[in-house]
C-alpha cells in the first residue's frame, strides 16, 4: 500500500518534470517548426533571473516572474535577430540555436562564475509512513496541469489562437485574410520562451544553479517532443503521463539512471511503431470510432 | 578517348566535390607534401598536437558524408566516435601484446560501425526524418554521458578493465600494427604521419563514394526524398548504409583519440563535444569534403590558443562564428570562397577569350 503512495508521488514528479521540461520547447515546434536547441539555456535563464532575483531580496513569489520576464524578453530579442531568418531552413535553424545555446552558457559563466547560491526549497514537506515528500515538488505537479490547460485555452478559445493557428497551417491564406503573421510568429515564440523561463524559474529553488543546468532537461524535454506527435499539447500531456509513469515505475524499483534508460527505450518503441507520434496513435483511434458510429 | 589525367583522376572527379582540376590536384599534392614534411620541422610534441586536429578532422569528414551528402544531421557522430574508443581500450588492454592492440582496431571500428547501423536502422526504417534526427542522435549522446559517467563502480568491469566512471580510462596503449617482434607502434611524428595517411584515404574513398552511382543517390535523397522514392530508390536504404558508413569512419577517428591520449572519459560523450563537429563541418562548408577537415584544424587550433592563455571566451567566439556563417554565408567558408574563387577567374577568362566559361570548374579548394 504504500508503495503505491509512493508510486503516485514519484508519478506526479516525473509528469511535472517532463511536461515543464517539454512545453516551451513543444510549442515553439508544434506551432512554428522550429527545433530550439537554445531551449536548456532558456530554462537556464529562467532560473538565473528568479535566483538573482530572490538573492537581491525578492520574495520567492516576485523573483518567479522576474525570470519569466528576462526569459521572455529574451526570446523575442533572439527572434527578432535571428530566429526569423531561418524559418524555412529547420535543420539551420536548429545548429544556430545551438550556437546560441553555447555562447549562453558561457556568457553566464563568465559574468556570473560556476554558481549561484541556491533559493532553498520552499513548503516544507509531507510525511506518509517513512516516506517524506516536498509540498513544492507536489505542487509543480498542479502547475504543470495549469500550464497545460491554459495554453490549452489560450491556442483553441481565443482569438490570437485562432489567428496563429491559421498561421502555422497556410501562412499565405491567413496573411491574405488580414492575420500579421510576422506577429504570430513573434508573439507564439514569445510564449514558448515565457514558458521556458517559467520552468526554469520553478524549478530554481530545486536544483543547484549553475550554467550548464539547462542540459538537464534536454532529454525529457526532446523525448516528450518527439513522441509526443504533430498535435502539440495533447502530445506533451500524454507524453508526460505515460513517459511519467515509465519513469516513475522504473526508478521507483531501480534507481534514477535505469528510469532515464527506459525513458528512451520505450521513447524509441513509439516511434518505431506509432510513426505518428501518441498524439498521432489516439486521434487514429478517435477518427476509426467517429467513422463506426456514423 | 581517354587522357592519361581522365583515366588517373575522372573517378574522383564529379559534380558532387569542389575541386575538379589539375589544377586542383596538384594543388592538394603540394600541401599533402608540405604536411608530410611538417614533423621534420617542428617538435615531437607539436606534430602530435596537430595529429589530434587531424583525427578530429576525420571525425568531421564522417559528419560531412552524413549531413552534407546525405541530409541526415547526426549529433550523434559522437557516440560512434566514444563507442569505438572505448571499445579500443577495453580490448587492447585486456589482450595486453601488440597483436592484441592491432586486433583491437577493427574490432572497435566494428562496433561503432554496428552502433551507427542498429540506431540508424530504428530511426530510418521507423521514418524518423529530418529535425527528429537530430534529436534522437542528440538525445542517446546525453544518454551515454548519464551511462559512462556512472560506471565507477566494481561491476562496471570487462575483462580486467574498468570503465571508470567519471575518471576515464587510462592506460591505452598506443596504436600498433603487428605481431611481437615484427610490430610498428606508432606515436609522435609516426602517428602523424598515420593520422595523414588514414585522412588522405578516406578522402579520396569518399571522393570516390559521391562521385559514384551511390553518392549520386545520397545526394537526391539530400535534395527531395519523394522524387528520389518515385525513382525507385529506397531511401530508407541509402541513408542507414550512409549513417553507418559515417559511423564507422567516426570509429575510426575515436580509436586514433584513444590511443593519442592513452586515455578516454565520458566527457567524448559531452554536449560540449558533441556540438564540436556539428560547428566545424558547418562552418568549413558541410557539402564538401575537405572544407570540414581545415575548419576543424583552424578551429581547433585557435581553441587551444585561447586556452593556453586561459581565456574562458574561446566558446563565446566559436558561438558566435558559427551563428555568423549560419546567418550569413549557409554553405559554409571553403565552398564559398571556392565559388567567389571560380567566378572570378572564369569571369576573366571570358573577357580575354570571348567564349562562354566551360562547366569546368576552377582552381583549388
Amino acid at each position: 500500500m504504500v508503495n503505491v503512495v509512493n508510486l503516485l508521488f514519484q508519478f506526479l514528479d516525473s509528469f511535472a518534470f517532463i511536461v515543464l521540461a517539454a512545453i516551451g520547447l513543444a510549442i515553439i515546434f508544434g506551432m512554428m517548426g522550429v527545433i530550439n536547441l537554445a531551449h536548456g539555456e532558456f530554462i537556464m535563464v529562467g532560473a538565473y533571473g528568479t535566483t538573482l532575483a530572490y538573492n537581491a531580496g525578492a520574495p520567492l513569489l516576485l523573483s518567479i516572474p522576474v525570470g519569466v520576464l528576462a526569459t521572455t524578453v529574451m526570446g523575442l530579442v533572439l527572434e527578432r535577430s535571428v530566429v526569423r531568418r531561418l524559418y524555412d531552413r529547420p535543420l539551420d535553424s536548429m545548429v544556430a540555436t545551438f550556437a546560441l545555446g553555447l555562447a549562453l552558457t558561457q556568457l553566464t559563466r563568465i559574468v556570473f562564475g560556476n554558481s549561484l547560491s541556491s533559493i532553498g526549497i520552499p513548503l516544507g514537506s509531507v510525511q506518509y509512513g517513512q516516506f517524506s515528500y516536498s509540498m513544492y515538488r507536489v505542487l509543480l505537479s498542479s502547475v504543470a496541469l495549469a500550464v497545460l490547460a491554459a495554453a490549452y485555452v489560450v491556442f483553441t478559445r481565443t482569438e490570437f489562437g485562432i489567428r496563429a493557428r491559421a498561421t502555422i497551417q497556410d501562412a499565405d491564406t491567413a496573411s491574405a485574410m488580414g492575420v500579421e503573421t510576422d506577429r504570430m510568429y513573434t508573439v507564439t515564440f514569445g510564449i514558448g520562451s515565457a514558458l521556458a523561463g517559467l520552468t526554469g524559474a520553478l524549478y530554481a529553488p530545486t536544483m543547484s544553479i549553475v550554467p550548464g543546468m539547462g542540459s538537464s532537461f534536454l532529454v525529457e524535454a526532446f523525448v516528450a517532443v518527439v513522441t509526443g506527435g504533430a498535435s502539440v499539447l495533447l502530445g506533451t500531456t500524454l507524453a508526460g503521463g505515460g513517459l511519467g509513469l515509465v519513469n516513475a515505475l522504473f526508478s521507483n524499483v531501480y534507481g534514477t539512471f535505469i528510469g532515464q534508460i527506459a525513458l528512451l527505450f520505450v521513447a524509441v518503441l513509439i516511434l518505431r511503431f506509432l510513426p505518428n507520434g501518441l498524439s498521432g496513435a489516439v486521434e487514429g483511434v478517435r477518427e476509426r470510432m467517429e467513422r463506426e458510429n456514423t | 578517348m581517354t587522357s592519361p589525367y581522365e583515366r588517373l583522376f575522372g573517378r574522383f572527379e564529379g559534380p558532387n566535390t569542389i575541386g575538379n582540376t589539375r589544377v586542383f590536384w596538384a594543388g592538394l599534392t603540394v600541401a599533402l607534401a608540405l604536411a608530410a614534411a611538417y614533423p621534420l620541422v617542428v617538435s615531437a610534441y607539436t606534430a602530435g598536437n596537430t595529429a589530434l586536429f587531424m583525427l578530429y578532422g576525420l571525425l568531421a569528414m564522417s559528419l560531412s558524408l552524413v549531413w552534407g551528402y546525405a541530409g541526415v544531421l547526426s549529433f550523434g557522430q559522437v557516440v560512434f566516435f566514444g563507442f569505438a574508443g572505448y571499445t579500443f581500450g577495453i580490448v587492447s588492454i585486456n589482450l595486453g601484446s601488440t597483436l592484441g592492440v592491432t586486433m583491437a582496431i577493427p574490432v572497435a571500428v566494428l562496433v561503432a560501425t554496428v552502433v551507427a547501423f542498429l540506431l540508424g536502422y530504428f530511426m530510418f526504417y521507423g521514418d524518423v526524418s529530418g529535425v527528429f534526427v537530430a534529436i534522437i542522435t542528440l538525445v542517446v549522446t546525453l544518454v551515454m554521458q548519464t551511462f559512462m559517467a556512472q560506471t565507477a563502480g566494481d561491476e562496471w568491469t570487462i575483462g580486467e578493465v574498468p570503465l571508470g566512471g567519471f575518471n576515464g580510462m587510462p592506460g591505452i596503449p598506443n596504436l600498433a600494427v603487428g605481431t611481437e617482434g615484427a610490430a610498428v607502434s606508432f606515436s609522435g611524428a609516426s602517428f602523424y604521419w598515420l593520422v595523414l595517411t588514414i585522412l588522405v584515404v578516406s578522402y579520396l574513398g569518399l571522393r570516390l563514394l559521391v562521385n559514384g552511382r551511390f553518392g549520386y543517390a545520397m545526394v537526391a535523397v539530400r535534395e527531395d526524398e519523394d522524387r528520389v522514392e518515385m525513382l525507385g530508390y529506397d531511401i530508407r536504404r541509402v541513408k542507414l548504409v550512409v549513417f553507418t558508413l559515417g559511423g564507422g569512419l567516426a570509429g575510426l577517428s575515436g580509436v586514433l583519440y584513444a590511443s593519442w591520449g592513452n586515455y578516454i572519459d565520458p566527457s567524448v560523450y559531452s554536449l560540449a563535444f558533441a556540438t564540436l563537429p556539428v560547428v566545424w563541418v558547418t562552418v568549413g562548408g558541410r557539402e564538401s569534403l575537405l572544407g570540414g577537415v581545415l575548419a576543424t584544424v583552424a578551429i581547433e587550433w585557435f581553441r587551444q590558443q585561447l586556452a593556453i592563455t586561459g581565456s574562458a571566451w574561446a566558446t563565446v567566439v566559436v558561438g558566435t562564428l558559427l551563428l555568423i556563417v549560419v546567418l550569413a554565408l549557409p554553405e559554409g567558408i571553403v565552398p564559398f570562397v571556392h565559388r567567389k574563387t571560380v567566378g572570378f577567374v572564369e569571369g576573366r577568362r571570358m573577357v580575354g577569350e570571348d567564349t562562354p566559361a566551360a562547366d569546368r570548374e576552377g582552381t583549388a579548394e
